[in-house]
């Protein structure tokens, strides 16, 4: 059978909703797009640690240290799921690594902002979480078998992450003077981010065809953006923080919100490696990976050893 | 035991466990393969929740105004009773399981025994603790052969790990006036007991990793009078920063 | 003992019975260097160390599969792996580690 004949066959699956797997016969170039769409999800997973993980050690309260270390720990599982969900395409972990080292792999451009008060944890668990639970939702029926499973089990532990986040703004709105005003200003940082994870306009993102048509993507971004905001504004009425858009407005005919500019500028620069973090976030993977090398080694050492037992 | 001595036997125990979970939690992104990294959080995790729930209990038998994170936030470098085996730094991977391990096998026999006493409370926590440091102490035994039993250079670090940490060994097995107290009542095994079982299992370990136990080494003390190490001073202010910073604020 | 290279260990899929009785059903994979390392990152990832389930971890090249859907003149049995192209990336000897 052709290539082209396979392509057919193969666009006649998706367009039944037929879930491919590892070893059925699929077009090389989504297999390449499969691959860097989840090792990118993956990274952001293990890179989204750090600005997390920034403010583990200074939790102000022991139940806050727990559920903080609870989120991290499920970040990382997540990171796993989905390298494991992206090893079934033949690739090695250790060439995934590689690749986001050498910057050939992306990961989340929110995580390149940082995370600069306590406040930040309940922006990031409310905002970051909630962008991305949005999109995972609708990831759930990606057409790919492994990465839809493995949205189906992340979707089941991401919501707890929300509402750790929503809790703590919640608590601080509701707190002191300066509490309140942690709040707000880490809603005021993190809001127009979180908006920019959904991704440049459709019009504006070269790969939305493809992805889409291999049904790789179930919903446009500005759809999903669409969702979040009007999801996400009464939340933050409720507690009484001011989304920081002036231009925020409710459309009665539309049933949904009209809000501002994105500053579209920012948002490449940022995807470019002109974010705040972006070098340090980098950085800090790689002196893990490099400080850990004498580990891996000592314990392959060891099993090649004892290989007899 | 007395409300009174019970309540400061909780509050040594918990503070253990609380900064081990502290030192823990430091490794969180710095693991040497994203599997350890799990596997470090979760053990951190544990001993969290035991410090949690030992530090609830002891607020709770002073009966006082004092809360458990009053106990983990507001409390000063010299009210600490930590062992000193607990603040030193994640200076490497192998400092990490030397530090870990032997603090495992310390928790291990302490919740052995802690498991069978009449106090309904603590033998609850101690029985929870106690499944989870088997699991503990089996993770950190096997990266002491891992390491001992590796290659050139984990071999070397993980054996000037043992060298630098031994001094800290002794406190594990001192006794004072409180744990002669404790001791009497059950709730603790003698000091000669605890340093008996530990030295077994640690020889045993070493033996089979090919690392060697130091030779008699001075060993320090202090903690359970409040003197620590200049690492915890450290350690707290970044713990305790938020409370202390803003002492009027809920969290 | 022959250079000892940098990997991430190797690839192990797990196998889980979440009750006595029920089947086992394969939740994912996790990478380790030896079974017994395996055993505890697949515990760690998958179950939290859930008590009472049962756990096999096998390594992800000793699993033989086949596809029963494929047209059986395309079924090689030397091409029976789970996975795309079994054998990993190597990276070259002298490539400084990352």
């Amino acid at each position: 059978m052709g290539a082209e004949e396979l392509d057919v066959l193969f666009q006649e699956r998706i367009d039944a909703n037929d879930k491919i797997e590892p070893r059925d016969s699929m077009p090389e170039e989504y297999r390449k797009h499969l691959i860097r769409q989840m090792s990118q999800h993956a990274h952001s997973e293990v890179i989204g640690m750090q600005p997390e993980g920034n403010w583990i050690t200074r939790a102000p309260s022991l139940r806050a240290k727990k559920i903080l270390l609870a989120k991290v720990q499920d970040e990382a599982g997540h990171g796993l799921y989905l390298y494991s969900a992206t090893e079934t395409l033949g690739i090695s972990r250790e060439e995934l690594i590689e690749k986001l080292h050498q910057g050939k792999a992306k990961y989340a451009s929110i995580f390149n902002y940082p995370a600069l008060t306590w406040a930040d944890m309940g922006a990031i668990g409310w905002l970051v979480d909630g962008a991305a639970i949005t999109n995972q939702v609708s990831l759930q029926r990606t057409s790919y078998g492994p990465y839809a499973r493995a949205m189906v089990k992340i979707c089941k532990e991401e919501s707890f992450h929300q509402r750790q986040g929503y809790e703590i703004m919640a608590s601080m709105a509701n707190g002191t003077a300066e509490q309140k005003e942690m709040a707000q200003d880490a809603l005021n940082r993190f809001w127009w981010p979180s908006l920019m994870m959904f991704g440049p306009h459709d019009s504006d993102s070269p790969r939305t065809g493809n992805a889409m048509k291999w049904k790789i993507k179930r919903e446009f971004n500005d759809v999903l953006r669409k969702r979040f905001i009007d999801k996400t504004v009464s939340q933050a009425e409720l507690i009484g923080l001011t989304i920081p858009d002036k231009d925020l407005k409710w459309n009665e005919e539309n049933n949904s919100y009209d809000f501002g500019q994105i500053d579209w500028d920012e948002f490449w620069s940022v995807v470019k490696g002109g974010g705040p973090c972006n070098v340090k976030r980098l950085k800090h993977h790689k002196k893990a990976h490099q400080e850990g090398e004498w580990v891996r080694k000592a314990a392959a050492a060891y099993a090649q050893k004892h290989s007899s037992k | 035991m007395d409300s009174l001595n019970l309540s400061k036997f909780c509050i040594r125990l918990g503070d253990h466990c609380l900064i081990m979970a502290h030192r823990q939690s430091e490794l969180c992104s710095n693991g040497p393969f994203l599997e350890e990294d799990i596997a470090q959080i979760n053990l951190g995790l544990d001993l969290l929740g035991q410090a949690e729930a030992l530090l609830i209990y002891a607020a709770k038998l002073e009966g006082g105004s004092r809360s458990a994170d009053d106990l983990a936030f507001r409390r000063s470098e010299r009210q600490f009773h930590n062992f000193m085996l607990t603040e030193q730094p994640n200076t490497d991977f192998a400092f990490v399981i030397v530090r870990q391990y032997i603090m495992s096998l310390y928790l291990l026999k302490t919740y052995q025994v802690l498991s069978k006493v009449e106090d309904e409370t603590l033998s609850g926590i101690a029985l929870k603790a106690l499944k989870e440091l088997t699991y503990h102490e089996r993770h950190f035994s096997m990266w002491i052969n891992r390491l001992g039993d590796g290659t050139a250079e984990s071999k070397l670090r993980i054996q000037t790990a043992v060298d630098e940490l031994w001094m800290f060994v002794g406190e594990l097995y001192e006794e004072d006036a409180l744990d002669l107290t404790a001791q009497k009542a059950l709730y603790a095994p003698k000091g000669e007991e605890m340093k008996a079982f530990l030295m077994e299992q640690i020889t045993a370990k070493f033996t089979e990793a090919t690392l060697s136990v130091p030779e008699s080494v001075y060993m320090t003390t202090g903690s359970k009078q409040g003197i620590h190490t200049e690492y915890l001073g450290f350690l707290l202010t970044e713990m305790q920063y938020l409370q202390r910073a803003y002492p009027d604020a809920k969290w | 003992m022959s250079e000892v290279k940098d990997t991430q260990g190797q690839l192990w899929e797990v196998f889980i019975q979440t009750k006595k009785g029920l089947p086992f059903k394969h939740f994912g994979s996790v990478h380790a260097f030896d079974k017994e390392m395996a055993i505890q990152n697949a515990r760690d990832l998958y179950t939290r160390r859930g008590e009472g389930k049962g756990m096999w971890v096998v390594p992800a090249d000793a699993i033989v599969a086949v596809d029963p859907n494929n047209d059986a003149s395309f079924f090689e049995p030397a091409d029976d792996k789970i996975y795309r192209h079994p054998t990993f990336y190597e990276l070259p000897d002298g490539t400084k580690n990352m």
